[in-house]
Protein backbone atom coordinates (compact mmCIF):
# COMPACT_ATOMS: atom_id res chain seq x y z
CA UNK A 1 0.00 0.00 0.00
CA UNK A 2 3.07 2.21 0.19
CA UNK A 3 3.02 2.69 -3.22
CA UNK A 4 -0.57 4.18 -3.64
CA UNK A 5 0.73 7.44 -3.41
CA UNK A 6 2.84 7.91 -6.06
CA UNK A 7 -0.17 6.23 -7.99
CA UNK A 8 -2.67 8.32 -7.13
CA UNK A 9 -0.54 11.77 -7.74
CA UNK A 10 0.32 10.67 -11.12
CA UNK A 11 -3.67 10.10 -11.44
CA UNK A 12 -4.34 13.77 -10.32
CA UNK A 13 -1.92 15.16 -12.68
CA UNK A 14 -3.35 13.42 -15.76
CA UNK A 15 -6.76 14.67 -14.30
CA UNK A 16 -5.90 18.07 -14.22
CA UNK A 17 -4.27 18.05 -17.57
CA UNK A 18 -7.62 16.26 -18.78
CA UNK A 19 -9.94 18.78 -17.50
CA UNK A 20 -7.48 21.82 -18.67
CA UNK A 21 -7.49 20.45 -22.32
CA UNK A 22 -11.32 19.68 -22.32
CA UNK A 23 -11.58 24.10 -22.62
CA UNK A 24 -9.86 24.43 -25.81
CA UNK A 25 -11.10 21.25 -27.57
CA UNK A 26 -14.90 22.23 -26.55
CA UNK A 27 -14.56 25.81 -26.99
CA UNK A 28 -16.20 25.59 -30.84
CA UNK A 29 -18.81 23.23 -29.31
CA UNK A 30 -19.65 25.19 -26.80
CA UNK A 31 -20.04 28.29 -28.81
CA UNK A 32 -21.90 26.70 -31.39
CA UNK A 33 -24.61 25.54 -28.86
CA UNK A 34 -24.42 29.04 -27.27
CA UNK A 35 -24.90 30.93 -30.49
CA UNK A 36 -28.01 28.39 -31.32
CA UNK A 37 -29.40 29.25 -27.82
CA UNK A 38 -29.28 33.08 -28.74
CA UNK A 39 -26.38 34.31 -26.61
CA UNK A 40 -23.64 36.12 -28.30
CA UNK A 41 -20.60 34.99 -29.50
CA UNK A 42 -17.79 36.63 -31.29
CA UNK A 43 -17.38 36.68 -33.67
CA UNK A 44 -21.47 35.40 -34.53
CA UNK A 45 -20.89 34.08 -38.51
CA UNK A 46 -19.66 30.07 -37.96
CA UNK A 47 -17.38 30.53 -40.60
CA UNK A 48 -15.45 33.03 -38.85
CA UNK A 49 -15.25 31.34 -35.94
CA UNK A 50 -14.13 27.77 -37.85
CA UNK A 51 -11.01 30.41 -38.99
CA UNK A 52 -9.61 31.28 -35.65
CA UNK A 53 -7.52 29.45 -33.08
CA UNK A 54 -9.29 27.75 -30.02
CA UNK A 55 -6.91 30.24 -27.99
CA UNK A 56 -8.65 32.95 -29.33
CA UNK A 57 -11.77 31.79 -29.25
CA UNK A 58 -11.55 31.48 -25.65
CA UNK A 59 -10.07 34.85 -25.17
CA UNK A 60 -12.84 36.12 -27.20
CA UNK A 61 -15.79 34.53 -24.95
CA UNK A 62 -14.47 33.43 -21.94
CA UNK A 63 -18.07 33.67 -20.41
CA UNK A 64 -18.74 30.45 -22.83
CA UNK A 65 -15.84 28.54 -21.67
CA UNK A 66 -17.58 26.80 -19.01
CA UNK A 67 -20.40 25.04 -21.04
CA UNK A 68 -17.72 23.32 -22.76
CA UNK A 69 -17.53 21.18 -19.85
CA UNK A 70 -20.86 20.10 -19.68
CA UNK A 71 -21.98 19.82 -24.18
CA UNK A 72 -24.29 16.23 -24.51
CA UNK A 73 -21.82 15.54 -27.83
CA UNK A 74 -18.24 17.36 -26.48
CA UNK A 75 -15.29 16.33 -28.68
CA UNK A 76 -13.28 15.63 -25.31
CA UNK A 77 -15.70 15.01 -22.17
CA UNK A 78 -14.57 15.42 -19.06
CA UNK A 79 -13.60 12.35 -16.64
CA UNK A 80 -16.68 12.81 -14.72
CA UNK A 81 -19.09 12.55 -17.98
CA UNK A 82 -17.06 9.30 -19.49
CA UNK A 83 -17.45 8.02 -15.58
CA UNK A 84 -21.11 8.85 -16.18
CA UNK A 85 -21.31 7.19 -19.08
CA UNK A 86 -19.22 4.40 -18.22
CA UNK A 87 -21.92 3.89 -15.33
CA UNK A 88 -24.76 4.43 -16.94
CA UNK A 89 -24.09 1.31 -19.71
CA UNK A 90 -22.28 -0.99 -17.36
CA UNK A 91 -23.66 -0.93 -13.46
CA UNK A 92 -26.81 0.95 -13.91
CA UNK A 93 -28.28 -1.23 -16.44
CA UNK A 94 -27.27 -4.57 -14.48
CA UNK A 95 -29.47 -3.32 -12.09
CA UNK A 96 -31.88 -2.63 -14.07
CA UNK A 97 -31.80 -6.38 -15.14
CA UNK A 98 -30.07 -5.38 -18.45
CA UNK A 99 -26.47 -6.01 -18.24
CA UNK A 100 -26.61 -8.14 -21.27
CA UNK A 101 -28.78 -6.05 -23.39
CA UNK A 102 -27.06 -4.63 -26.93
CA UNK A 103 -26.79 -1.40 -25.29
CA UNK A 104 -24.74 -2.51 -22.03
CA UNK A 105 -20.91 -2.44 -21.95
CA UNK A 106 -21.07 -5.53 -19.95
CA UNK A 107 -22.29 -7.00 -22.69
CA UNK A 108 -19.90 -5.99 -24.80
CA UNK A 109 -17.19 -6.48 -22.78
CA UNK A 110 -18.27 -10.28 -22.20
CA UNK A 111 -18.00 -10.69 -26.51
CA UNK A 112 -14.64 -9.10 -26.03
CA UNK A 113 -13.25 -11.15 -23.08
CA UNK A 114 -14.35 -14.05 -24.24
CA UNK A 115 -12.40 -13.73 -27.88
CA UNK A 116 -9.42 -12.24 -25.66
CA UNK A 117 -9.33 -15.74 -23.83
CA UNK A 118 -9.71 -17.75 -26.88
CA UNK A 119 -6.57 -15.91 -28.67
CA UNK A 120 -4.70 -16.21 -24.98
CA UNK A 121 -4.93 -19.70 -24.71
CA UNK A 122 -4.02 -20.77 -28.15
CA UNK A 123 -1.48 -17.93 -28.55
CA UNK A 124 0.14 -19.20 -25.01
CA UNK A 125 0.18 -22.50 -26.13
CA UNK A 126 1.56 -22.02 -29.65
CA UNK A 127 3.95 -19.73 -28.00
CA UNK A 128 5.01 -22.51 -25.41
CA UNK A 129 5.37 -25.35 -27.90
CA UNK A 130 7.45 -22.86 -30.33
CA UNK A 131 9.44 -21.96 -27.25
CA UNK A 132 10.05 -26.06 -26.61
CA UNK A 133 11.06 -26.17 -30.11
CA UNK A 134 13.58 -23.30 -30.28
CA UNK A 135 15.05 -24.46 -27.33
CA UNK A 136 15.73 -28.12 -28.00
CA UNK A 137 16.13 -27.77 -31.95
CA UNK A 138 18.93 -25.65 -33.44
CA UNK A 139 17.09 -26.72 -36.92
CA UNK A 140 14.20 -24.99 -35.79
CA UNK A 141 15.96 -21.93 -33.61
CA UNK A 142 17.65 -20.85 -37.03
CA UNK A 143 14.07 -21.35 -38.97
CA UNK A 144 11.47 -20.46 -36.80
CA UNK A 145 12.77 -17.22 -34.85
CA UNK A 146 12.93 -15.17 -37.83
CA UNK A 147 9.25 -15.60 -38.88
CA UNK A 148 8.16 -15.18 -35.43
CA UNK A 149 9.93 -11.74 -35.36
CA UNK A 150 8.75 -10.90 -39.05
CA UNK A 151 5.34 -11.70 -37.70
CA UNK A 152 5.13 -9.11 -35.60
CA UNK A 153 6.35 -6.24 -37.93
CA UNK A 154 3.29 -7.01 -40.11
CA UNK A 155 1.00 -4.14 -38.93
CA UNK A 156 -2.19 -6.06 -37.36
CA UNK A 157 -4.86 -3.72 -38.99
CA UNK A 158 -3.80 -4.85 -42.14
CA UNK A 159 -3.58 -8.31 -41.55
CA UNK A 160 -7.15 -8.54 -39.47
CA UNK A 161 -9.67 -8.03 -42.68
CA UNK A 162 -7.94 -10.31 -44.37
CA UNK A 163 -7.96 -12.80 -41.56
CA UNK A 164 -11.40 -11.73 -41.49
CA UNK A 165 -12.21 -12.67 -44.77
CA UNK A 166 -10.07 -15.61 -45.06
CA UNK A 167 -11.95 -17.09 -42.78
CA UNK A 168 -15.62 -16.48 -43.54
CA UNK A 169 -14.31 -17.88 -46.80
CA UNK A 170 -13.38 -21.05 -45.63
CA UNK A 171 -16.91 -21.05 -43.85
CA UNK A 172 -16.50 -19.86 -40.59
CA UNK A 173 -19.32 -18.32 -39.38
CA UNK A 174 -19.17 -15.42 -36.77
CA UNK A 175 -16.27 -13.47 -35.53
CA UNK A 176 -15.27 -15.22 -32.51
CA UNK A 177 -12.82 -17.38 -34.26
CA UNK A 178 -10.87 -15.36 -36.29
CA UNK A 179 -10.99 -12.48 -33.30
CA UNK A 180 -9.27 -15.29 -31.44
CA UNK A 181 -6.96 -16.11 -34.57
CA UNK A 182 -5.76 -12.14 -34.67
CA UNK A 183 -5.51 -12.25 -30.87
CA UNK A 184 -3.36 -15.36 -30.64
CA UNK A 185 -1.33 -13.73 -33.39
CA UNK A 186 -0.44 -11.24 -31.02
CA UNK A 187 -0.28 -12.66 -27.66
CA UNK A 188 2.01 -16.00 -29.10
CA UNK A 189 4.94 -13.37 -29.70
CA UNK A 190 5.78 -12.05 -25.97
CA UNK A 191 5.28 -16.43 -24.73
CA UNK A 192 7.53 -17.08 -27.24
CA UNK A 193 10.18 -14.87 -26.49
CA UNK A 194 10.02 -15.20 -22.50
CA UNK A 195 9.77 -18.94 -22.54
CA UNK A 196 12.55 -19.24 -25.03
CA UNK A 197 14.70 -17.35 -21.95
CA UNK A 198 13.11 -19.20 -19.34
CA UNK A 199 13.94 -22.37 -20.44
CA UNK A 200 17.68 -21.45 -21.34
CA UNK A 201 18.18 -19.72 -18.04
CA UNK A 202 19.54 -22.83 -16.11
CA UNK A 203 23.32 -22.38 -16.87
CA UNK A 204 25.66 -25.13 -17.27
CA UNK A 205 26.78 -25.82 -14.19
CA UNK A 206 23.50 -26.89 -13.55
CA UNK A 207 22.90 -28.82 -16.81
CA UNK A 208 26.54 -30.31 -16.01
CA UNK A 209 24.48 -31.95 -12.42
CA UNK A 210 22.19 -33.59 -14.08
CA UNK A 211 24.31 -35.02 -16.17
CA UNK A 212 26.20 -36.44 -13.58
CA UNK A 213 22.74 -38.34 -12.60
CA UNK A 214 22.64 -39.27 -15.90
CA UNK A 215 19.00 -37.76 -15.98
CA UNK A 216 17.13 -37.80 -19.40
CA UNK A 217 16.27 -35.25 -21.57
CA UNK A 218 12.36 -35.26 -20.13
CA UNK A 219 13.66 -35.18 -16.62
CA UNK A 220 16.05 -32.65 -17.33
CA UNK A 221 12.89 -30.35 -18.73
CA UNK A 222 10.01 -30.96 -16.58
CA UNK A 223 12.66 -30.58 -13.04
CA UNK A 224 14.80 -28.03 -14.24
CA UNK A 225 14.05 -25.63 -17.78
CA UNK A 226 10.48 -25.43 -17.03
CA UNK A 227 10.35 -24.67 -13.65
CA UNK A 228 13.04 -22.38 -13.84
CA UNK A 229 10.84 -20.80 -16.70
CA UNK A 230 8.19 -20.11 -14.29
CA UNK A 231 9.23 -16.02 -13.47
CA UNK A 232 9.81 -15.51 -17.37
CA UNK A 233 6.69 -17.57 -18.03
CA UNK A 234 4.32 -15.45 -15.76
CA UNK A 235 6.24 -11.76 -17.08
CA UNK A 236 5.27 -12.82 -20.89
CA UNK A 237 1.97 -14.07 -19.83
CA UNK A 238 1.07 -10.51 -18.71
CA UNK A 239 2.17 -8.91 -21.83
CA UNK A 240 0.43 -11.57 -24.10
CA UNK A 241 -2.66 -11.15 -21.93
CA UNK A 242 -2.99 -7.39 -22.89
CA UNK A 243 -2.25 -7.74 -26.43
CA UNK A 244 -4.57 -10.38 -26.80
CA UNK A 245 -7.12 -7.46 -25.50
CA UNK A 246 -5.74 -5.02 -28.33
CA UNK A 247 -5.93 -7.92 -31.56
CA UNK A 248 -9.39 -8.83 -30.66
CA UNK A 249 -10.39 -5.06 -30.19
CA UNK A 250 -8.75 -4.59 -33.39
CA UNK A 251 -10.68 -7.63 -34.83
CA UNK A 252 -13.62 -6.12 -33.95
CA UNK A 253 -12.85 -2.56 -35.81
CA UNK A 254 -13.13 -3.84 -39.09
CA UNK A 255 -17.31 -3.49 -40.62
CA UNK A 256 -19.35 -5.32 -39.93
CA UNK A 257 -18.94 -6.58 -36.62
CA UNK A 258 -21.90 -5.47 -34.22
CA UNK A 259 -20.59 -6.29 -30.72
CA UNK A 260 -17.64 -6.39 -28.71
CA UNK A 261 -16.12 -3.27 -27.62
CA UNK A 262 -13.97 -2.30 -30.75
CA UNK A 263 -17.11 -2.38 -32.65
CA UNK A 264 -18.64 0.11 -29.82
CA UNK A 265 -15.76 2.33 -30.53
CA UNK A 266 -16.32 2.32 -34.68
CA UNK A 267 -20.11 2.63 -34.20
CA UNK A 268 -19.44 5.41 -31.78
CA UNK A 269 -16.94 7.07 -33.94
CA UNK A 270 -19.52 6.68 -37.19
CA UNK A 271 -22.55 7.96 -34.61
CA UNK A 272 -20.25 10.87 -33.26
CA UNK A 273 -20.96 10.00 -30.30
CA UNK A 274 -17.15 10.83 -28.79
CA UNK A 275 -19.01 9.92 -25.27
CA UNK A 276 -19.58 5.91 -26.47
CA UNK A 277 -16.10 6.07 -27.47
CA UNK A 278 -14.43 7.22 -24.35
CA UNK A 279 -16.63 4.44 -22.47
CA UNK A 280 -16.02 1.63 -24.49
CA UNK A 281 -11.97 2.64 -24.14
CA UNK A 282 -12.14 2.58 -20.29
CA UNK A 283 -13.86 -0.47 -20.68
CA UNK A 284 -11.36 -2.35 -22.51
CA UNK A 285 -8.38 -0.70 -20.28
CA UNK A 286 -10.03 -1.65 -16.93
CA UNK A 287 -10.75 -5.27 -18.41
CA UNK A 288 -6.69 -5.62 -19.32
CA UNK A 289 -6.07 -3.99 -16.48
CA UNK A 290 -8.43 -6.72 -14.56
CA UNK A 291 -6.71 -9.64 -16.14
CA UNK A 292 -3.60 -8.44 -15.55
CA UNK A 293 -4.04 -8.12 -11.98
CA UNK A 294 -5.53 -11.57 -11.96
CA UNK A 295 -2.33 -13.32 -13.75
CA UNK A 296 -0.07 -10.62 -11.41
CA UNK A 297 -2.08 -12.97 -8.03
CA UNK A 298 -1.79 -16.03 -10.03
CA UNK A 299 1.99 -15.56 -10.27
CA UNK A 300 2.38 -14.64 -6.80
CA UNK A 301 0.12 -17.43 -5.57
CA UNK A 302 2.34 -20.02 -7.78
CA UNK A 303 5.51 -18.63 -6.74
CA UNK A 304 5.74 -18.48 -3.17
CA UNK A 305 4.08 -22.11 -3.66
CA UNK A 306 7.43 -23.05 -5.55
CA UNK A 307 9.22 -21.47 -2.90
CA UNK A 308 10.65 -18.07 -4.50
CA UNK A 309 10.32 -14.87 -3.33
CA UNK A 310 7.98 -13.42 -5.81
CA UNK B 1 46.56 -53.87 -2.71
CA UNK B 2 43.51 -53.75 -4.46
CA UNK B 3 42.89 -52.23 -7.56
CA UNK B 4 43.03 -48.44 -8.00
CA UNK B 5 39.60 -46.41 -8.31
CA UNK B 6 40.36 -44.06 -10.21
CA UNK B 7 43.78 -44.37 -12.93
CA UNK B 8 44.55 -42.13 -15.86
CA UNK B 9 47.36 -43.26 -17.85
CA UNK B 10 49.15 -40.86 -20.15
CA UNK B 11 45.53 -38.84 -20.01
CA UNK B 12 45.49 -36.00 -22.98
CA UNK B 13 42.86 -32.89 -23.22
CA UNK B 14 43.45 -30.72 -25.82
CA UNK B 15 40.65 -28.16 -26.32
CA UNK B 16 40.11 -26.98 -30.14
CA UNK B 17 39.52 -23.22 -29.78
CA UNK B 18 38.89 -19.98 -32.12
CA UNK B 19 42.64 -19.00 -30.82
CA UNK B 20 44.36 -22.54 -31.35
CA UNK B 21 44.44 -25.16 -29.26
CA UNK B 22 44.42 -25.58 -25.84
CA UNK B 23 46.11 -28.54 -23.76
CA UNK B 24 44.57 -28.64 -20.37
CA UNK B 25 45.79 -31.73 -19.70
CA UNK B 26 49.11 -33.43 -20.79
CA UNK B 27 50.74 -36.70 -19.71
CA UNK B 28 48.79 -36.88 -16.96
CA UNK B 29 49.22 -40.70 -14.96
CA UNK B 30 47.72 -41.04 -11.58
CA UNK B 31 46.29 -43.62 -9.77
CA UNK B 32 43.89 -43.10 -6.55
CA UNK B 33 43.35 -46.11 -4.48
CA UNK B 34 40.21 -46.97 -2.26
CA UNK B 35 39.17 -44.56 0.50
CA UNK B 36 41.96 -41.43 -0.52
CA UNK B 37 41.53 -38.09 0.23
CA UNK B 38 43.12 -36.89 -3.14
CA UNK B 39 43.68 -33.05 -3.33
CA UNK B 40 44.38 -30.82 -6.44
CA UNK B 41 46.57 -27.91 -6.07
CA UNK B 42 47.65 -25.74 -8.62
CA UNK B 43 47.65 -22.16 -10.69
CA UNK B 44 44.02 -21.52 -12.43
CA UNK B 45 43.93 -22.78 -15.67
CA UNK B 46 46.22 -26.02 -14.81
CA UNK B 47 43.35 -28.04 -15.62
CA UNK B 48 42.04 -29.47 -12.20
CA UNK B 49 38.42 -28.91 -12.86
CA UNK B 50 39.20 -30.46 -16.50
CA UNK B 51 40.29 -33.40 -14.63
CA UNK B 52 37.57 -33.72 -12.69
CA UNK B 53 35.29 -33.38 -15.43
CA UNK B 54 36.99 -36.08 -17.49
CA UNK B 55 36.48 -38.39 -14.50
CA UNK B 56 32.91 -37.66 -14.40
CA UNK B 57 32.34 -38.19 -17.76
CA UNK B 58 31.38 -34.30 -18.38
CA UNK B 59 34.72 -33.74 -20.50
CA UNK B 60 36.02 -36.67 -23.41
CA UNK B 61 39.75 -37.08 -23.18
CA UNK B 62 41.45 -37.13 -26.50
CA UNK B 63 44.17 -39.22 -25.66
CA UNK B 64 45.26 -41.99 -23.12
CA UNK B 65 43.40 -44.59 -20.63
CA UNK B 66 41.01 -43.21 -17.91
CA UNK B 67 39.03 -45.96 -16.05
CA UNK B 68 36.67 -45.58 -12.80
CA UNK B 69 36.18 -48.40 -10.63
CA UNK B 70 37.77 -50.73 -13.93
CA UNK B 71 35.06 -48.83 -16.04
CA UNK B 72 35.01 -46.29 -18.38
CA UNK B 73 33.97 -42.71 -17.18
CA UNK B 74 30.90 -43.01 -18.58
CA UNK B 75 29.79 -46.43 -17.78
CA UNK B 76 30.76 -45.61 -14.34
CA UNK B 77 28.67 -42.78 -14.12
CA UNK B 78 25.36 -44.75 -15.12
CA UNK B 79 26.39 -47.30 -12.09
CA UNK B 80 26.30 -44.20 -10.22
CA UNK B 81 29.84 -44.18 -9.23
CA UNK B 82 30.49 -40.65 -7.97
CA UNK B 83 28.58 -37.43 -6.39
CA UNK B 84 29.70 -34.09 -7.53
CA UNK B 85 29.85 -31.20 -5.75
CA UNK B 86 30.61 -27.78 -7.96
CA UNK B 87 31.66 -24.40 -6.53
CA UNK B 88 28.32 -23.00 -6.55
CA UNK B 89 26.24 -24.96 -4.37
CA UNK B 90 23.78 -24.64 -7.59
CA UNK B 91 20.46 -26.24 -5.36
CA UNK B 92 16.90 -25.12 -6.83
CA UNK B 93 15.47 -21.75 -5.31
CA UNK B 94 12.00 -23.80 -5.93
CA UNK B 95 12.77 -26.72 -4.00
CA UNK B 96 13.09 -26.90 -0.69
CA UNK B 97 16.43 -28.07 0.85
CA UNK B 98 15.29 -31.72 1.49
CA UNK B 99 13.80 -31.80 -1.99
CA UNK B 100 16.98 -30.37 -3.73
CA UNK B 101 18.58 -33.43 -2.02
CA UNK B 102 15.43 -35.58 -3.23
CA UNK B 103 16.68 -34.26 -6.74
CA UNK B 104 18.80 -37.46 -7.79
CA UNK B 105 16.86 -39.75 -5.95
CA UNK B 106 13.82 -38.99 -7.86
CA UNK B 107 15.98 -39.13 -11.08
CA UNK B 108 17.30 -42.65 -9.93
CA UNK B 109 13.93 -43.56 -9.71
CA UNK B 110 13.75 -44.34 -5.87
CA UNK B 111 10.73 -44.82 -3.46
CA UNK B 112 9.34 -41.90 -1.32
CA UNK B 113 9.95 -43.90 1.94
CA UNK B 114 13.61 -44.96 0.54
CA UNK B 115 13.96 -41.22 -0.38
CA UNK B 116 12.64 -39.73 2.90
CA UNK B 117 14.98 -42.18 4.84
CA UNK B 118 18.01 -41.48 2.91
CA UNK B 119 17.47 -37.51 3.24
CA UNK B 120 17.42 -38.07 7.12
CA UNK B 121 20.72 -39.48 6.92
CA UNK B 122 22.37 -37.40 4.95
CA UNK B 123 21.40 -34.32 6.68
CA UNK B 124 22.42 -35.60 9.30
CA UNK B 125 25.72 -36.33 8.22
CA UNK B 126 26.58 -32.64 6.91
CA UNK B 127 24.91 -31.58 10.10
CA UNK B 128 21.39 -29.51 8.73
CA UNK B 129 18.88 -31.97 10.43
CA UNK B 130 16.00 -29.41 11.02
CA UNK B 131 16.52 -27.22 8.11
CA UNK B 132 15.61 -29.56 5.35
CA UNK B 133 12.11 -27.86 5.06
CA UNK B 134 13.74 -24.33 4.26
CA UNK B 135 14.65 -22.65 1.24
CA UNK B 136 17.91 -22.14 0.05
CA UNK B 137 17.45 -18.74 -0.11
CA UNK B 138 16.52 -18.93 4.00
CA UNK B 139 20.64 -20.88 4.48
CA UNK B 140 24.09 -19.09 4.80
CA UNK B 141 26.22 -19.96 1.93
CA UNK B 142 28.37 -22.52 3.82
CA UNK B 143 25.39 -24.12 5.05
CA UNK B 144 23.78 -24.03 1.26
CA UNK B 145 27.30 -25.43 0.47
CA UNK B 146 26.67 -28.67 2.87
CA UNK B 147 23.01 -29.40 1.44
CA UNK B 148 24.88 -29.66 -1.91
CA UNK B 149 26.99 -32.17 -0.33
CA UNK B 150 24.57 -34.09 1.45
CA UNK B 151 22.51 -34.12 -2.25
CA UNK B 152 25.91 -35.92 -3.74
CA UNK B 153 26.12 -38.27 -1.13
CA UNK B 154 22.24 -39.04 -1.19
CA UNK B 155 22.63 -41.85 -3.44
CA UNK B 156 25.24 -43.94 -2.08
CA UNK B 157 28.01 -43.14 -5.02
CA UNK B 158 31.91 -44.03 -3.51
CA UNK B 159 33.38 -41.48 -4.93
CA UNK B 160 32.97 -37.99 -3.99
CA UNK B 161 34.34 -35.25 -6.68
CA UNK B 162 34.69 -31.72 -5.22
CA UNK B 163 35.76 -28.63 -7.06
CA UNK B 164 36.64 -25.66 -5.07
CA UNK B 165 33.48 -26.03 -2.69
CA UNK B 166 34.48 -24.03 -0.06
CA UNK B 167 36.65 -21.67 -2.64
CA UNK B 168 33.90 -19.10 -2.35
CA UNK B 169 33.29 -19.23 1.39
CA UNK B 170 35.46 -17.03 3.65
CA UNK B 171 38.05 -18.58 5.86
CA UNK B 172 36.36 -19.15 9.56
CA UNK B 173 33.43 -20.93 7.30
CA UNK B 174 35.75 -22.92 5.71
CA UNK B 175 37.93 -24.25 8.68
CA UNK B 176 34.81 -25.13 10.10
CA UNK B 177 33.41 -26.99 6.66
CA UNK B 178 37.16 -28.84 6.35
CA UNK B 179 36.72 -30.40 9.91
CA UNK B 180 33.30 -31.57 9.00
CA UNK B 181 34.25 -32.88 5.92
CA UNK B 182 37.20 -35.13 7.13
CA UNK B 183 34.63 -36.10 9.71
CA UNK B 184 32.25 -37.31 6.78
CA UNK B 185 35.21 -38.91 5.10
CA UNK B 186 36.09 -40.95 8.05
CA UNK B 187 32.58 -41.91 8.57
CA UNK B 188 31.73 -42.78 5.13
CA UNK B 189 34.85 -44.21 4.01
CA UNK B 190 34.13 -42.84 0.76
CA UNK B 191 37.28 -41.88 -1.93
CA UNK B 192 37.47 -37.92 -2.23
CA UNK B 193 39.12 -35.58 -5.15
CA UNK B 194 39.30 -32.36 -4.25
CA UNK B 195 40.33 -29.35 -6.25
CA UNK B 196 41.55 -26.50 -4.19
CA UNK B 197 43.22 -23.60 -4.81
CA UNK B 198 44.87 -23.22 -0.98
CA UNK B 199 47.68 -24.99 0.10
CA UNK B 200 46.78 -25.39 3.92
CA UNK B 201 43.54 -26.79 2.74
CA UNK B 202 44.87 -29.50 0.60
CA UNK B 203 47.67 -30.23 3.68
CA UNK B 204 44.95 -30.41 6.29
CA UNK B 205 42.39 -32.61 4.18
CA UNK B 206 44.48 -34.95 1.97
CA UNK B 207 46.09 -38.29 2.33
CA UNK B 208 47.52 -37.43 -1.26
CA UNK B 209 47.96 -33.91 -3.10
CA UNK B 210 48.47 -33.90 -6.67
CA UNK B 211 50.59 -30.65 -7.46
CA UNK B 212 49.99 -29.63 -10.87
CA UNK B 213 50.99 -26.76 -12.95
CA UNK B 214 49.10 -25.06 -16.38
CA UNK B 215 50.17 -24.73 -19.81
CA UNK B 216 50.16 -27.87 -20.87
CA UNK B 217 48.35 -28.85 -17.39
CA UNK B 218 50.41 -31.63 -16.08
CA UNK B 219 51.16 -32.92 -12.57
CA UNK B 220 54.41 -31.97 -11.46
CA UNK B 221 54.20 -33.39 -7.79
CA UNK B 222 52.48 -35.83 -5.88
CA UNK B 223 52.64 -36.24 -1.86
CA UNK B 224 51.76 -38.91 -0.03
CA UNK B 225 50.62 -37.06 3.23
CA UNK B 226 52.49 -38.69 6.70
CA UNK B 227 49.66 -37.00 8.74
CA UNK B 228 47.41 -39.39 10.61
CA UNK B 229 44.02 -39.70 9.75
CA UNK B 230 43.02 -37.92 12.90
CA UNK B 231 43.15 -34.48 12.37
CA UNK B 232 42.95 -31.50 14.58
CA UNK B 233 42.79 -27.90 13.33
CA UNK B 234 45.63 -27.45 15.47
CA UNK B 235 47.35 -30.16 13.57
CA UNK B 236 48.36 -26.83 10.79
CA UNK B 237 51.14 -25.43 13.54
CA UNK B 238 53.11 -28.80 13.56
CA UNK B 239 56.53 -28.96 11.85
CA UNK B 240 55.21 -32.38 9.75
CA UNK B 241 52.56 -30.43 8.43
CA UNK B 242 54.67 -27.27 8.03
CA UNK B 243 57.08 -29.25 6.09
CA UNK B 244 54.62 -30.84 3.75
CA UNK B 245 53.16 -27.53 2.87
CA UNK B 246 56.65 -26.41 1.94
CA UNK B 247 57.39 -28.74 -0.30
CA UNK B 248 53.86 -28.45 -2.00
CA UNK B 249 55.05 -24.60 -2.47
CA UNK B 250 57.89 -25.70 -3.52
CA UNK B 251 56.02 -28.15 -6.06
CA UNK B 252 54.25 -25.21 -7.46
CA UNK B 253 56.66 -22.51 -7.82
CA UNK B 254 59.15 -25.82 -10.15
CA UNK B 255 56.03 -25.55 -12.55
CA UNK B 256 56.93 -21.57 -13.29
CA UNK B 257 53.51 -21.18 -11.70
CA UNK B 258 53.73 -17.78 -10.56
CA UNK B 259 56.45 -16.29 -12.87
CA UNK B 260 54.09 -14.19 -14.06
N1 LIG C 1 35.26 -26.06 -22.63
C1 LIG C 1 36.48 -25.51 -22.84
N2 LIG C 1 36.82 -25.03 -24.05
C2 LIG C 1 38.03 -24.51 -24.26
N3 LIG C 1 38.98 -24.37 -23.33
C3 LIG C 1 38.69 -24.80 -22.09
C4 LIG C 1 37.43 -25.39 -21.77
N4 LIG C 1 37.43 -25.72 -20.46
C5 LIG C 1 38.63 -25.36 -19.99
N5 LIG C 1 39.41 -24.82 -20.95
C6 LIG C 1 40.79 -24.37 -20.81
O1 LIG C 1 41.53 -25.43 -20.30
C7 LIG C 1 42.47 -24.96 -19.35
C8 LIG C 1 42.26 -25.67 -18.03
O2 LIG C 1 41.06 -25.20 -17.47
P1 LIG C 1 40.51 -25.70 -16.06
O3 LIG C 1 40.52 -27.17 -16.03
O4 LIG C 1 39.22 -25.04 -15.84
O5 LIG C 1 41.58 -25.11 -15.06
P2 LIG C 1 41.52 -24.99 -13.48
O6 LIG C 1 40.28 -25.63 -12.99
O7 LIG C 1 42.76 -25.65 -12.99
O8 LIG C 1 41.54 -23.52 -13.18
C9 LIG C 1 42.31 -23.46 -19.28
O9 LIG C 1 43.27 -22.86 -20.10
C10 LIG C 1 40.94 -23.24 -19.81
O10 LIG C 1 40.86 -21.99 -20.45
MG1 LIG D 1 38.64 -24.77 -11.91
Amino acid sequence: MRNILPILAVLAALAVLWYAAVAPMNIRGALDVADRGGAEVIPAEPRDRFEQSAWRLMMANPDHIALGYSLDRPRLPTPVQVADELWNTTGEMALRGRAMSKRSLIYHGWITLQSTLWGFALGTVLGMAGAIAIVYSRVVDMSLMPWAIISQTVPIVALAPMIIVLSSQVGIEGRGVPKAIISAYLCYFPVLVGMVKGLRSPGAAQLDLLRTYSASGVQAFLKLRLPASMPYLFTSLKIGIAAALVGTIVGELPTGAISGLGARILIGDQFGTPLAIWAALFAAAILAGILVTLLDLTQRIILRRMGMQA
Amino acid sequence: MTSPVISATSLDLTFQTNDGPVHALSGIDLEIGKGEFVSFIGPSGCGKTTFLRCIAALEAPTGGMLTVNGMTPDEARRARAYGYVFQAAGLYPWRSIEKNIALPLEIMGYSRAEQAERINRVLDLVELSGFGKKYPWQLSGGMQQRASIARALAFDADILLMDEPFGALDEIVRDHLNEQLLELWARTEKTIGFVTHSIPEAVYLSTKIVVMSPRPGRITDVIDSPLPKERPLDIRDTPEFLEIAHRVRDGLRAGHAYDD
